[in-house]
């Protein structure tokens, strides 16, 4: 047996044995997510003891080091890991930007005391981070954004809005670019840390075309930053800014290919009800049912190439925007598709038999994932300079 | 196992690409064409590849081969699909040697080593029709003395003009059954044609052709899985050679995007060009993620192969074809040009869309294999 099968059968044991049958029943909604955080309330039992039994085990973040609060996997540990966890269901134990954002960032560009401090209340799920990128005038245009700091010696007085904060009412502090000299545009930002029960800082939720309020526009009104607080050198957060959108456009990208392969349209068939031969009603739908499984099913060992690549250094480094781009396209037609097998049902909008309307918010909900964390057509002017090197991109 | 090659492979990958890249280039394929040969490939070309191992790379050791795997046939046939080059790899040493390597005995005893040494080139005698529909075979196989006499007729046998030995799937009484029919049994005539890509596939007829018992490739009616197993090799070498061919279009274009100037401009300036070939890279990449899978699965024996190998032919074929077109398109009036090699992408991917099932039956077998 070789060192990665033994691996795997310790694996397999201790999540026999400690993943609560709770935890292994399909997420139902976002209720069943866990995302950690000061004011977190746990929603069962299971949910809590599965936290902690991952926390102590370090797989809440597998691939980080010991002292951070990891297990120090491998990249092959990882996904043996991963792919166990996927073989008997398990949920994922916390939900995080701390761990799919903040926590690659710091573990790049920060200094031991401030991996030790920041990256370990993180992998405990205690401190639930928001992200402070967009400004209500810069989107895509990121880098020209205006929130400003300014420099009082020790500490920043920081005043401006950012927008599209997700969760940012919810959350216990922010990452947030900041700028810090308004002469250089690229070399004038910094990327700071603060709590979100600073004083002057306010948020209020957007409510969005899915009903729900899921982003926020956050205020800072005088909000005391002290010079300790940031990431990477002063007035150089746009490249730890630029290394974490990497990061963001993985996690999008999903680079979940550990479950089993689901098809969509076996999973639609009992809603759009079949013909005598057993195949989908609607022979056009069926084969665009069909075709959108090819994609997807192809789209997954792209997730599993692109990280099995990914965590070893093989990737392309802006790969992860091709990946974002093409998994999020495939999303909206995804939606769409379940729009379309559900019928007039699917239109319902609060009715208790559609879970209040659950497929309509979630279809207009991905509407937006082609435009959080990057457009489609940001991500294929970087893949067009980056990747394919094409001039004056 | 990681989804990217292994330090093995990448060293195939070092001396296939080039030794191919310089021995076959389009070039090659050209002079094929513009002579006007009647083989359908180079022998000298194929005697190179028997002196770097290549048609037994999937025959199994015991038989004189190397005992590789689909991944290692893939990196082959990318690079032939690059270069556009003419050879009997895929049906010979793919599809052929998955048949005989599934089935043993005699003929895998007969063939095997014969096609290792490069001393056999084998075709597939499948499709009848116009279209791939391997499920609906007529050709008849009925006990005739010590035997089986052989009646119909096969479209689509590539290189079954020349071959020595071929494969012909024919249905018996209880189910299908696998036939390896010399090139001298009397009653077979080959009519070569020469297709869209300049390639030479045969209408093959079985007019009464009379093989012995012995000539059935496994066990008589329990060809299904054998034909099964050359189908998923051939299909994901079809898929990875697509891969080649749309690899090729793709960088081609890109290439020309960076030189070709408009309006005072390089064309790949204009960024409606951009995404579209941003978008290309993508879907390529796609393409050849999926690909490697079926070959993962195919050389692991794992029972998803099935679904994921007509995933890989359908995706590669989209894929691929969305780089000879945009090719095309992205070359303007020079790409409509006999000069210019991107149409010869387009030729080629259009056959090998075809080959062994296209996009739209390959789609179709993944609605069916989900249930739907």
């Amino acid at each position: 047996m070789s060192d990665l099968d033994a691996f795997r059968a310790e694996v397999r044991a201790w999540l026999e044995e400690n993943c609560p049958p709770e935890m292994r029943e399909p997420v139902r909604g976002d209720e069943d997510i866990c995302w950690g955080g000061r004011n977190w309330k746990f929603q069962s039992e299971a949910q809590k003891l599965w936290l902690e039994r991952c926390v102590a085990k370090g797989y809440t973040v597998p691939d980080w080091p010991k002292p951070y609060g990891g297990a120090g996997l491998s990249a092959a540990e990882t996904k043996i890991l991963k792919q166990e966890m996927a073989r008997i269901g398990a949920r994922s134990p916390l939900n995080s930007f701390g761990i799919w954002m903040l926590g690659p960032a710091l573990l790049q560009f920060g200094t031991e005391e401030q991996k030790v401090h920041y990256l370990n209340p993180i992998a405990r799920g205690e401190i639930r981070w928001c992200q402070g990128y967009s400004e209500p005038g810069s989107g895509s245009d990121l880098v020209s954004l205006q929130t400003y700091g300014e420099d009082k010696g020790d500490h920043w007085v920081v005043n401006g809005q950012k927008i599209w904060t997700s969760y940012a009412d919810k959350a216990d502090w922010i990452f947030c670019l900041v700028r810090t000299d308004k002469t250089n545009k690229y070399q004038g930002i910094t990327f700071m840390l603060f709590d979100m029960a600073t004083p002057g800082v306010t948020t209020k939720p957007i409510k969005l075309i899915s009903g729900n309020s899921p982003f926020c526009e956050t205020f800072f009104d005088d909000v005391m930053v002290p010079k300790t607080q940031y990431v990477g050198e002063i007035n150089r957060g746009w490249d730890v800014a630029k290394y974490l959108l990497g990061h963001e456009r993985e996690m999008i990208s999903g680079g979940d290919s550990a479950g089993e392969l689901v098809s969509l349209g076996g999973a639609l068939a009992g809603v759009l009800g079949r013909n005598e031969a057993g195949q989908l009603d609607d022979p056009i739908l069926r084969a665009q049912l069909a075709a959108f499984d090819v994609d997807a099913f192809a789209y997954r060992a792209m997730g599993e190439r692109f990280i099995d690549m990914w965590k070893t250094g093989r990737a392309h480094p802006a790969s992860s925007n091709m990946m974002k781009y093409v998994g999020t396209e495939l999303n909206k037609v995804r939606h769409e598709l379940v729009m379309a097998c559900g019928g007039s049902e699917a239109l319902e909008w609060d009715s208790p038999e559609t879970k209040g309307g659950a497929r309509p918010r979630a279809w207009l909900r991905t509407k937006a994932n082609s435009i959080e964390g990057g457009t489609s057509e940001i991500l294929l002017n970087v893949v067009a300079k980056r990747i394919l090197d094409l001039p004056g991109a | 196992m990681p989804l990217y090659h292994n330090e093995d492979q990448l060293m195939l990958k070092d001396s296939v690409g080039p030794f191919i890249a310089e021995q076959a280039p389009v070039a090659h394929l050209r002079q094929l064409r513009d002579s006007d040969d009647a083989t359908g490939f180079s022998r000298d070309l194929w005697a190179q590849f028997v002196e770097m191992g290549l048609p037994g790379m999937l025959v199994p050791e015991a038989h004189g081969g190397l005992g590789m795997g689909h991944i290692e046939a893939g990196i082959v046939l990318e690079e032939i699909g690059r270069n556009l080059t003419p050879s009997p790899f895929l049906s010979t040493s793919v599809g052929a040697v998955a048949a005989l390597a599934k089935a043993g005995g005699t003929q895998a005893e007969r063939w095997l080593p014969a096609i290792a040494a490069g001393e056999a080139i084998v075709a597939l005698a499948i499709d009848e029709g116009s279209k791939h529909r391997p499920d609906r075979i007529a050709t008849t196989a009925t006990r005739a003395g010590n035997g089986f006499r052989l009646d119909g007729k096969k479209s689509f046998v590539l290189h079954g003009h020349v071959a020595d030995m071929s494969i012909v799937a024919a249905k018996t009484d209880g189910g299908i059954t696998l036939f390896a029919v010399p090139k001298d049994a009397k009653g077979v005539t080959a009519d070569p044609r020469r297709l869209v890509d300049s390639s030479l596939a045969s209408h093959v007829t079985l007019d009464g052709v009379e093989v012995d018992a012995d000539a059935v490739i496994g066990e008589v009616d329990a060809g299904g899985e054998i034909l099964d197993a050359l189908l998923a090799a051939a299909r994901t070498g079809a898929a990875a050679e697509m891969v080649g061919v749309g690899q090729g279009a793709m960088d081609m274009t890109v290439g020309y995007l960076k030189e070709r100037k408009q309006f005072g401009r390089l064309i790949g300036e204009f960024q409606a060009l951009q995404h579209r070939a941003a978008h290309l890279y993508g879907e390529m990449e796609v393409a050849r993620a999926a690909v490697m899978k079926a070959q993962e699965l195919l050389d692991q024996g794992n029972e998803g192969a099935k679904l994921m190998v007509s995933v890989a032919k359908a995706k590669a074929g989209r894929a691929a074809n969305l780089a000879v077109r945009e090719g095309v398109q992205m070359h303007g009036g020079i790409g409509m040009t006999d000069e210019y090699d991107i149409g010869l992408y387009m030729k080629r991917d259009r056959a090998l869309a075809e080959y062994m099932g296209d996009v739209h039956y390959h789609t179709e077998q993944v609605a069916r294999m989900s249930g739907y």
